[in-house]
């Protein structure tokens, strides 16, 4: 029976990491919207450096990323410091800077999916509602984005499951401090520094399997209903 | 409308100017890549020209010199595209009221219902343009521009996705529109047969220039345009009345001007309006009027000009009440010995005569056509 019963610990963990990547899919679905958008439609000088610099955290070790954060946003990082000063928030060291950490991470495999996927919607159809008097705007959110939903289903499976297993970054960013910062991965490898840790680890594990299977399932849920609606 | 652009698309050139009329059908007419998409689409709005200007009835849609460009959503256009672009993620009943919706209440003229009704859609409305054939799709396209109770209709060649009998599934439509909404249309085509089905105005284009532009029958009479009406086009346009659907003989009666000319049997009620198009081969020409022959048309009139047709023929325009070509070979030009204002009769068989109706009730496609 105790097998199977979690612990404190782990429950603090999960629910931790829940929170932490729906808030960082949450953050950047619509930042990442309007950048695939810039990178798939606009042309403009520097659009490539732009391009590098949403995919960096794709190519470099996370904990560069995570210790890049860190200059920058801790408290006394350039950036850091202003946000306290001005706004009084604080990111280093507590479940915000978690958020963050993983939304960079995962941010790469979110615009390049949806970019994808508004490169695949016909502009033509965008020309047409245009004729039947609706503005730019208005195109974009009833038939662009509607047409977009594929990738963007992608694109949220990927973002959640890249925060759900990030680690090198968070621990650089904002430490593996329980209850604020210790998502799960965080808590499967502390597991595995002690010396009883194994059952807990592996509970950790098979927890861990289980979300990612169920946002799988999910994605695919919402997709086969998105082709279904579209064939009418 | 008014509209005269210039537009250069790399190496291409779209230097057009026509005026059309404020009601009715007139077609854009040219080969493929002569420019008549690229001119439409300035119409809409969805293309920006160089230079020039663009009105419908009276409201300036693009000006250079005024700095006026309205943007496509408030040029109040309705645009048939090609390749229909409905919506693919809205049920018909929405791609219908998408434009409608965003149009004023006050300022529609066009109803739902009465849309429905006239394309024959009403089955339709709850599926997904997936589930639609082509002549559906087409259909409604053109309701759905409809809808938008716009100040004109573009069509872009509308019919060419679809086989011959989706053709005559939607072109009926077509042609009812025009009658049924007081709204202008302008219809690109490189299909003479649709044109001669639809259009009163035709413009003729070729290389992004507007070669002509007129009344159709008559454009078909100039010696000049017959290179860009096409060789198996060449020959007359006339319009008549059908006098008597179908005499003792079998035949169909149809009067134009002084003469009734008879054609083999075509469905049309007493007083129907009908287009006949006469190829200029299959004219003959005599100086005297032919005892005991199978030409059921012999008209009497006179040569009004004489075109080099070709190393082996001779095309002649030959006045009968209306002006009529006629394609000869040399040596009968030379045995006849014909000259200008020479007297002659034009015989045409009846079997030769191309009939296009142009009023085809549209109500037998009103229930399903699948």
């Amino acid at each position: 029976m105790r097998l199977w019963q979690l612990t404190e610990v782990e429950v603090e963990a999960l629910r931790l990491s829940l929170w932490v990547s729906g808030w960082s899919v949450a953050v950047s679905l619509p930042v990442g919207i309007l950048v695939a958008w810039v990178l798939a439609r606009l042309r403009f000088p520097g659009k490539n450096l732009l391009d590098g610099l949403v995919h960096l955290p794709l190519v470099l070790p996370p904990v560069v990323t995570g210790y890049l954060l860190l200059v920058l946003l801790g408290r006394n990082g350039p950036i850091g410091a202003a946000l306290y000063d001005y706004l009084g928030v604080v990111l280093a060291f507590n479940w915000k800077g978690a958020v963050l950490a993983a939304a960079v991470m995962s941010f790469p495999l979110l615009v390049r999916a949806v970019r994808l996927s508004l490169e695949g919607v016909d502009q033509g159809l965008e020309a047409a509602a245009r004729t039947l008097g609706a503005g730019p705007l208005r195109v974009f959110f009833t038939v662009t984005l509607p047409l977009m939903v594929p990738g963007i289903i992608t694109g949220l499976i990927l973002a959640f499951a890249r925060s759900l297993g990030e680690f090198g970054a968070t621990i650089t960013f904002v430490s593996n401090i329980r209850g604020q910062t210790q998502t799960l991965p965080l808590a499967l490898y502390t597991f595995t520094q002690v010396p009883d840790g194994e059952i807990g680890a592996m509970r950790l594990c098979i927890l861990s399997v289980l979300i990612a299977m169920a946002a799988l399932v999910c994605s695919e849920i919402l997709a086969r209903r998105f082709a279904a609606r579209m064939k009418g | 409308m008014e509209i005269n652009v210039t537009r250069r698309q790399g190496g291409f050139l779209v230097d057009a100017t026509f005026g059309g009329p404020a009601s009715g059908v007139t077609a854009l007419f040219g080969p493929s890549g002569a420019g008549k998409t690229s001119l439409i689409n300035m119409v809409a709005g969805l293309v920006r020209p160089d230079a020039g200007r663009i009105s419908v009835n009276g409201l300036c849609l693009f000006d250079v010199e005024r700095r006026i460009n309205l943007p496509p959503e408030k040029r109040r256009i309705g645009y048939v595209f090609q390749d229909g672009r409905l919506l693919p993620h809205l049920s018909v009943r929405a791609n219908l009221t998408y434009g409608m919706h965003r149009t004023p209440a006050e300022r529609r003229f066009v109803t739902f219902d009465a849309v429905v009704e006239l394309l024959g859609i009403g089955h339709l409305l709850g599926r997904r343009p997936a589930r639609l054939s082509g002549g559906e799709k087409q259909r409604v396209a053109i309701g759905r521009a409809l809808l938008t109770s716009p100040a004109m209709l573009l069509m872009d060649e509308p019919l060419a996705s679809l086989d011959a009998s989706r053709k005559s599934e939607v072109l009926p439509f077509i042609a009812q529109l025009s009658r049924a909404y007081a709204i202008p249309i302008l219809y690109v085509s490189h299909m003479m047969d649709e044109i001669l089905n639809l259009a009163d105005h035709l413009v003729i284009m070729d290389s992004g220039r507007v070669v002509a532009s007129g009344e159709l029958q008559e454009l078909f009479s100039k010696p000049e345009l017959q290179a860009h009406i096409g060789k198996e086009n060449f020959g007359s346009v006339i319009s008549t009345v059908v006098e008597e659907p179908l005499d003792a003989s079998g035949l169909t009666s149809l009067r134009f001007g002084e003469h009734v000319l008879k054609v083999a049997a075509v469905p049309a009620g007493r007083g129907a309006p009908m287009r006949v198009r006469i190829s200029a081969r299959h004219v003959a020409v005599a100086r005297q009027a032919p005892a005991l022959t199978s030409f059921q048309n012999i008209f009497s009139g006179k040569v009004v000009q004489i075109g080099y047709g070709g190393e082996s023929h001779v095309d002649l325009l030959l006045d009968i009440g209306c002006l009529l070509w006629a394609r000869i070979t040399r040596k009968s030009f030379l045995d006849l010995g014909l000259q200008e204002g020479q007297a002659v009769f034009a015989l045409i068989k009846s079997v030769a005569v191309k009939t296009i109706a142009l009023e085809t009730p549209p109500s037998r496609f009103c229930r399903g056509s699948r």
